[in-house]
C-alpha cells in the first residue's frame, strides 16, 4: 500500500509526486497539484464537473486513478487560460454570454467545449449539446451554455486560429 | 464521504495494492494468487464509482491498461474480434465497425457521454454484465462470444450462456475476459439492425432498451432474426419466442405486433426509483416493435 511516485504533465508543467494508488486522478489534482478548478461533483461520473482533457481528449478525472495518469498529460480548467493568466477565448465567452449561474458546472462545461472546438470550429446546436451531454448544470442555464460556446466558436473562426 | 489521509489528500475508496500488468500472463498469475481478492481495471468507468462506494473492496487492483494487444480491432473471415481494453469511442469511430458490426455502433452511441466512452471498454462493459447496458445487450443479439483467460488456460463463452444475473456473469474471479468475437455474415447478406431506448437523459443507463438484427433472404422472407431487450429483467433478454414466429416469414408491422406477447413471457421487469414494472412491460413492446420495424426497412433496402 505505499505510496508511488508518478510523474505527468499538467497544463504544459512536470509534475512528479508520490501517491497512493486509491486516490483519483481528481483528488490528486485538488489536494496534491492544489489546482482547485477542478470541481469535486457526484464522484462517481454523472456530472461532469471533474471534466479534464487527459492527452487531449475529455474524461472524468473521479473515474480515474491518479497513478494511471502516470506518463499522460493531463489539462484542467486553468490551462484552458491564456498564457499571461488571463481568460482563454472560451472563458471569455462564458462572461460575455453568461454561461455560468453559481459556476460549479462550469469548469467540466468548459473542458467539453474546448475538446468540441478543438475538433468541430463551427459546430451546430445539436452538436454542442452532444458535447455537454454529460455535464449536469443544475442551475439549469443550459441555454446561455450553449450560446457561450457558439460565442467562442465564432471568435475563435474569426481570428483564424 | 470525502476521508483524508494523514498528508491531507482525500480518499474514497478502501486501501489497495496496484500494479501496472505488462502481459496477460502476469494478469493471470496475480488474479490466481490474489485468491478473489484481486480484481482488473480496464477503463475504470464503472469500478471507479465501486471503489469509491467501498461495494468492491479488492487487496489488489490489476491494471491492464498499458498491455498493447489487449486493444484493437480485427475483423477476419468469418468474425469480428474486438479486444478487451478496446475504448467504446474507438469502436464507435471505427469505419470496420460501422460497416461490418452496425449494431454494436449503434448501440455504443447510446452508452456514457464522450467522457466515459473515451476510457470505458467494450470488455469492461461486458465483464460488469449491468443487465441495463447497451454493450451487452447488442453483443447478446449479434450471437458474440467472450475469450476468458486463466493461468490454467483459455475458453470461450458464448453471451446466451455468460450473463448470470445483475453485474454477474460466467467469468470465474481467476479469470481475465480477454476478447469478444462476432460472427460474420457473408457480406451480400441483406441485414438491418436498430437500437432504441428510452432513459432519463441521453448517455444514462437504460430504463429500457430494445437490440434487432434481421436477415432476410433473396425473396424478401426474414432468414434470421434477433431481438434482445435490455433493463426488464437481471440479465439481458433474448425474445426467443418472438424470433421464432418471425422466421421464414415476410415481417411487417401486423406480424410483430402478433408476436409481441412473446416478450411478456420471456421478461421479468422489477420496480425501482426509475420505473415500475408495469411501465417497463409497456416500453419493452413499444421499442421492441420500433426496432424491429427499423431492422427490417434498413433490411429491405
Amino acid at each position: 500500500m505505499s505510496k508511488r511516485e508518478i510523474t505527468l504533465s499538467i497544463n504544459g508543467k512536470t509534475h512528479t509526486g508520490a501517491i497512493e494508488p486509491r486516490v483519483s486522478l481528481l483528488d490528486f489534482l485538488r489536494d496534491e497539484v492544489g489546482l482547485t478548478g477542478t470541481h469535486v461533483g457526484c464522484e462517481h461520473g454523472v456530472c461532469g464537473a471533474c471534466s479534464i482533457l487527459l492527452d487531449d481528449v475529455p474524461i472524468r478525472s473521479c473515474l480515474m486513478l491518479a497513478v494511471q495518469a502516470d506518463g499522460h498529460a493531463v489539462t484542467t480548467v486553468e490551462g484552458l487560460s491564456n498564457q499571461d493568466g488571463s481568460p482563454g477565448a472560451l472563458q471569455d465567452a462564458f462572461q460575455d454570454a453568461h454561461g455560468m449561474q453559481c459556476g460549479y458546472c462550469t469548469p467540466g462545461m468548459l473542458i467539453s467545449a474546448q475538446a468540441l472546438l478543438a475538433d468541430n470550429p463551427d459546430p451546430s446546436v445539436d452538436e454542442i449539446k452532444d458535447a455537454i451531454g454529460g455535464n449536469l448544470c443544475r442551475c439549469t442555464g443550459y441555454v446561455q451554455i450553449i450560446e457561450s460556446i457558439q460565442l467562442a466558436a465564432s471568435r475563435l473562426r474569426e481570428a483564424g486560429q | 464521504m470525502a476521508r483524508e489521509d494523514a498528508t491531507g489528500v482525500s480518499v474514497k475508496a478502501a486501501k489497495f495494492d496496484y500494479i501496472l500488468a505488462e502481459s496477460v500472463e502476469e494478469v493471470v498469475a496475480t488474479l490466481d494468487r490474489g485468491d478473489g481478492e484481486a480484481i482488473v481495471i480496464a477503463g475504470g468507468q464503472s469500478l471507479m464509482p465501486m471503489l469509491a462506494m467501498r461495494l468492491a473492496t479488492p487487496a489488489m487492483v490489476i491494471d491492464i491498461n498499458n498491455i498493447a494487444h489487449l486493444s484493437g480491432i480485427d475483423v477476419r473471415a468469418d468474425e469480428a474480434v474486438i479486444m478487451a481494453c478496446t475504448r467504446q469511442a474507438t469502436a464507435l469511430a471505427s469505419p470496420q465497425v460501422q460497416a461490418r458490426l452496425p449494431l454494436l455502433a449503434k448501440a455504443i452511441s447510446y452508452v456514457g457521454h464522450q467522457q466515459t466512452r473515451n476510457r470505458g471498454t467494450v470488455g469492461g462493459s461486458l465483464s460488469h454484465a449491468d443487465p441495463a447496458s447497451e454493450i451487452p445487450l447488442a453483443a447478446l443479439t449479434m450471437d458474440a462470444r467472450v475469450s476468458l483467460a486463466s493461468a490454467s488456460g483459455t475458453r470461450q463463452v458464448a453471451l446466451a450462456d455468460f450473463f448470470l444475473g445483475p453485474m454477474m456473469s460466467a467469468r470465474a474471479d481467476n479469470e481475465i475476459l480477454l476478447s469478444v468475437h462476432f460472427p460474420l455474415g457473408s457480406n451480400d447478406t441483406r441485414m438491418g439492425t436498430a437500437f432504441h431506448e428510452v432513459s432519463e437523459r441521453k448517455g444514462d443507463f437504460a430504463v429500457v432498451a430494445a437490440a434487432a438484427q434481421i436477415q432476410l433472404d433473396a425473396n424478401g422472407l426474414c432468414s434470421k432474426a434477433a431481438l434482445a431487450i435490455g433493463g426488464v429483467d437481471g440479465v439481458p433478454r433474448r425474445i426467443t419466442g418472438l424470433e421464432a414466429r418471425l422466421l421464414g416469414s415476410r415481417i411487417d408491422q401486423d406480424k410483430i405486433r402478433a408476436a409481441l406477447p412473446e416478450i411478456a413471457n420471456a421478461i421479468t421487469p422489477g420496480d425501482d426509483q426509475h420505473a415500475s414494472a408495469a411501465y417497463r412491460r409497456r416500453v419493452a413492446g413499444v421499442l421492441a416493435e420500433r426496432a424491429l420495424l427499423e431492422a427490417v426497412a434498413e433490411a429491405e433496402q
